[in-house]
């Protein structure tokens, strides 16, 4: 799918966000800043889905709030078909974000508890009123509803009447309501049950190749990610440390953390305990607030070096990768990258 | 049956495969399936947990009948609370089987029926504490949302202008305030109480729309493009304002119990006004020799007190998300 | 109760199945591996046993059955992972052998809970708590909640021995600093008066085990222990925990609904679904040929790490609600095997026969047709 349409629907460059860190109640000054997005760029293309993975704090969440326009950015862009879309407002956002849609993490605090399953998934069109004409409303919603894998009968029910996965339906029909073509979704189904998760991701599948929805995919399971993404990044303490197609990235890791991370996953196959190479991290990661200097990584790295701490990696094929042919290729920030096979096959 | 196929898996994948449009793929159907009953919405839902409260029927049956007694005095009794008769009825002791009769609950030192008098002393109470109920929520609503919304400035001011409030002793403030006015109504004592008592339910009302508006279904409104007013009016109000219902349904027999204690003190409401923090204040000379001047608007005034606070105590257990 | 009777793990064809070796069938039915070489003193006791256990809530719509009819034992030295989603009634089994549940809404309609072969649920209160914490110990999901947040993990972690064995407060503080060692906190010296909310995730977690394991107790039930935490942290604290099981020759009850983290650490393993157990078997097993629909679809239905993997196998429906349970096989909407017989007749747990029809070594399937599913 990426190789047949490589125009990107959506470009970050260089984004940064720092939240202030401040003491004082009436005369507020600044004492610091958490780093939660330091530089990040990468590119989303129509209709593929774009995985990022990280661990707690490392600003993958902050990313879909700056997608979504719900933060201001420190610095950078986020251009939107060659538009920025971070210097909008008013009008021109309000049309922007017809178009970038969000699937939020918990489908029990995502729904205004106090409205009905036709408010909640009309909401979109009140505040859109351009998107459908009044009268045809309430049909549209029961449509949506059908898509969803839900049944229009329940247009009247209240969110609290419903399980957890039909819960994020409905969050993924008012995403659908305006008819985006990027839809972020932050962690979609790690709240739900193992057997309702499939059912989310399979649905999420279909509407993707139906309505050529791009997916921002934002999750910490691997595996899932692994499943839906055409291409994967993975984050660490507000950067990007690695970022490829799926078997890139899965198959031929070549940032030590990304190779840590797949290593620690627990694969559902018992006999795979013993042959499996693990790659224990020791420590936790450092605060955003004060990261360590050049690559985040290297207080937890085993290959670090005085050269970790005073130059930071950039994001590209490694030096020494250059010449490599094949899927080792890749973006990678990491002064010593290189390859090693952490997933059995 | 042993040879039962399990073929559910490749059945869905075909129907993916081949039609991709419209209908829904089998293995994702059957999620639709267990119905979520009727319509239920929070607020109905809290209504049938009330309504099956002992606590809860009892409150609102008393409530209901002093409202009815505040409205409409005359069908209690006949009797005039001011007319009295020295001569015939000084301190009278109650004919407590004479029911609903003038003479039922005795006569005062003025020779003027109690019965008459708790049942006209009704409305002052209520009136007072409905007044003083309905402008402090409005008022502290909307300090106590705009406060929590906005935060930043917003907050800061509006928060100092609470605390400065606050710091205000309530009794001692209403009294200070109260004796600069010559002629005191209940318009007048409930403007008293309500500018110094607006500001729990603005804390209230901030910290409630603070907690709701980090909720994700403002964040989904925000993204969508919802305009401030309607983020206001259609998520964080709805959702904030149940404690807020609470707490204002406590404050309401506060506020009454302030204006008898008002009265009592004599810088409430005074004769010729019917009230039984003033009638209180009769009975105290009295006590003694008659007690029953002091016992029956005493009786009065706690059960109307009770009963709201009864309410508001229903009220919290059935809006309490966390019983559900 | 008055149904308990009808209830088919009272009578169950198996509880008598003579079966040899390795293998053997306590008298309730549950199948378990007797690991002969361990505490040959009560090599027939095993370290705990839950028997039919039944516990119900009272809720607005009606009475949940939570948890109906449980059977599991544990040996010393043994991992056992109790596999199931939310609602499955697998935390409701460890708050009743904790004697933790909330009562009401929540009581226990019946069973018994056997630990060392004494009967839990008819000990009194006060003998109760000295078994609670003290020989039998539990590790939350939540750290941070479990955790007092005014008092130093020092002093909480010293008042364990402070209550149960009437330590000294200086005692009491250098115990406190040995088990933090025993985790692995760095700087534990220095480290001992901070509060919880000074500590990361994972080594609030570590605080969580080092109090669990204070008092050395003979069996730990960690309740989801890795589920709130990273990834790189959850495969730190599993291998720490799984090293100082062995160090200890505790018994471990493991509740989670991860399937991989199953498969990294347990030895048998017991599925729940809808308040019953389903499938009970060595852990390789299980993973190898799944002998109930439901464990089935379960491991279809999750995304590989090793490959992309076409459309997942979705399990169809969602899980019965407790207070109307379906009739016969609770799995019976949502499984594909279903017939007249899954809606009528509730599926014991059948002991699973290998090819030669000799019974495999602790495995158990609570459905008609376990047979088709192992080979299908």
């Amino acid at each position: 799918m990426a190789e047949t349409a490589r125009e990107p629907i959506l470009e970050v460059r260089h984004l940064v966000k720092h939240f202030p860190l401040t003491r004082g109640v009436l005369f507020k000054r600044q004492v610091g800043a958490v780093k939660a997005v330091d530089d990040i760029s990468f590119e989303l293309f129509r209709g593929e889905t774009l995985g990022i993975v990280g661990e707690s704090g490392c600003g993958k969440s902050t990313v879909a709030k700056l997608l979504m326009n719900l933060e201001q950015p420190t610095s950078g862009e986020i251009l939107y078909k060659g538009e920025d879309i971070t210097k909008l407002s008013g009008r021109a956002l309000k049309a922007v974000r017809r178009n970038i849609q969000m699937v939020f993490q918990d489908p029990y605090t995502s729904l205004n508890p106090r409205m009905t399953v036709g408010d909640i998934i009309g909401e979109p069109f009140e505040i859109h009123p351009e998107a459908a004409p009044k009268g045809d409303r309430r049909a549209k919603v029961r449509e949506l509803l059908d898509v969803v894998g839900l049944n229009p009968e329940y247009i009247n029910r209240y969110p609290h009447q419903f399980s957890g996965g039909q819960r994020q339906r409905i969050g993924i029909a008012r995403g659908l309501a305006l008819n985006p073509e990027i839809i972020i979704c932050d962690e979609p189904v790690s709240a739900l049950d193992v057997s309702v998760q499939a059912q989310v991701i399979n649905l999420m599948e279909r509407l993707q190749d139906e309505f050529e929805l791009s997916y921002l995919f934002i999750a910490h399971d691997l595996s899932i990610v692994r499943h839906i993404s055409d291409r994967v990044g993975v984050m660490y303490l507000g950067r990007m440390a690695e970022i490829g197609t799926d078997r890139e990235i899965y198959e031929h890791p070549t940032h030590p953390y990304t190779q840590a991370l797949l290593s620690a996953v627990p694969v559902p196959d018992p006999e795979a305990r013993d042959r499996r190479e693990r790659i224990i991290l020791h420590g936790d990661v450092p605060s955003p607030a004060n990261p360590p200097s050049g690559c985040r990584f290297r207080t937890r790295c085993w290959k670090a070096e005085q050269r970790c701490a005073d130059e930071t990696p950039l994001l590209a094929v490694p030096e020494v990768l250059r010449d490599a042919e094949g899927p080792v290729r890749h973006p990678s920030a990491c002064h010593f990258a290189e390859e090693r096979t952490v997933v059995p096959a | 049956m042993p040879d039962v196929p399990m073929k559910a898996t490749p059945e869905a994948a075909t129907l993916k495969a081949t039609q991709p449009a419209v209908p829904v793929p089998v293995d994702e159907q059957p999620d639709s399936g267990p119905a979520p009953g009727k319509p239920r919405s929070l607020w109905s839902d809290a209504w049938h947990d009330l309504r099956r409260k002992p606590s809860f029927l009892i409150s609102a049956g008393l409530i209901l009948l002093f409202l009815t007694i505040a409205a409409f005095p005359g069908l209690f009794t006949d009797a005039s609370p001011r007319d009295g008769d020295l001569t015939q009825f000084y301190l009278q002791q109650p004919q407590l089987t004479h029911f609903f009769s003038p003479e039922w609950l005795g006569y005062d030192a003025q020779g003027r029926s109690i019965y008459a008098r708790i049942i006209h002393g009704t409305r002052a109470s209520i009136i007072i504490g409905l007044t003083v109920t309905a402008i402090v929520f409005v008022l502290g609503s909307l300090v106590g949302m705009l406060a929590g919304y906005f935060g930043g400035w917003v907050d800061t001011v509006l928060s100092r202008v609470v605390d400065t409030f606050m710091g205000i002793p309530f009794l001692l403030g209403a009294m200070v305030i109260l004796v600069s006015f010559d002629v005191r109504g209940p318009m007048v004592i409930s403007l008293a109480l309500a500018v110094l008592g607006w500001t729990t339910i603005a804390r209230v009302m901030r910290g409630s729309v603070i907690q709701v508006k980090q909720a994700d279904y403002v964040q989904a409104a925000r993204s969508l493009g919802a305009g401030t007013t309607r983020i206001l009016m259609r998520h964080i109000l709805p959702n904030a304002i149940a404690p807020v219902i609470v707490v204002a349904m406590i404050a309401l027999g506060g506020y009454i119990s302030a204006e008898a204690t008002l009265s009592y003190l004599g810088i409430g409401l005074a004769d010729p006004a019917v009230s039984w923090g003033g009638d209180i204040n009769f009975g105290k000379d009295s006590i003694r020799v008659a007690s029953h001047v002091l016992i029956f608007p005493s009786i009065m005034l706690s059960a109307t007190i009770l009963a709201f606070l009864m309410m508001g105590d229903a009220v919290r257990d059935a809006l309490d998300p966390k019983l559900r | 109760m008055s149904d308990r009777t009808e209830r088919p793990t009272a009578d169950e064809p198996n509880a008598t199945t003579g079966t040899t070796g390795p293998v053997e069938t306590t008298s309730s039915g549950a199948v378990r591996i007797d690991k002969s070489a361990e505490a040959p003193a009560d090599r027939d006791t095993p370290l705990l046993e839950v028997r039919d256990l039944q516990v119900e809530f009272r809720t607005r719509e009606g009475v949940a059955r939570a948890v109906n009819g449980v059977n599991y034992s544990v040996n010393a030295g043994e991992t056992l992972a109790v596999l199931g989603e939310s609602g499955s009634g697998k935390s409701v089994t460890a708050q009743a052998i904790m004697g933790i549940l909330d009562t009401p809404p929540g009581h226990i309609a019946g069973g018994e809970i056997r630990f060392r072969g004494e009967d839990l649920l008819t000990l009194s209160e006060d003998k109760r708590r000295a078994i609670r914490g003290d020989r039998i110990a539990m590790i939350f999901q939540d750290a941070l909640s479990s955790l007092n947040p005014v008092l130093s993990v020092g002093y909480q972690l010293g008042e364990m021995f402070r209550v149960h064995r009437g330590a000294s407060r200086r005692e009491a503080r250098e115990r406190a600093v040995d088990l933090m060692e025993r985790v692995r906190i760095p700087a534990a010296r220095e480290r001992v008066n901070d509060y919880p909310h000074q500590f990361s995730g994972g080594m609030r977690q570590r605080i969580m085990i080092a109090m669990a394991l204070a008092l050395e107790p003979d069996l730990i039930i960690a309740d989801e222990p890795t589920t709130a935490l990273d990834v790189t942290v959850q495969a730190q604290v599993m291998e720490l925990l799984a090293e100082l099981q062995r160090e200890f020759h505790m018994g471990l009850i493991l509740i989670t609904h991860d399937l991989g983290v199953v498969a990294d650490v347990a030895d048998r393993i017991a599925v729940m679904y809808a308040g019953r157990i389903v499938e009970t078997a060595p852990v390789k097993e299980l993973y190898a040929a799944p002998a109930h629909p439901y464990t089935k679809g379960l491991l279809e239905s999750i995304p590989r790490l090793d490959h992309k993997g076409k459309e997942l196998y979705a399990i169809q429906g969602l899980p019965p609600s407790l207070t109307a349970l379906p009739s016969g096989c609770s799995f019976h909407p949502r499984c594909p095997l279903s017939t007249e017989r899954s809606t009528t007749e509730r599926p014991p747990l059948h002991p699973v026969l290998d090819a030669s029809e000799a019974p495999v070594a602790g495995r158990g399937s609570a459905c008609h047709y376990w047979k088709e599913t192992l080979h299908g």
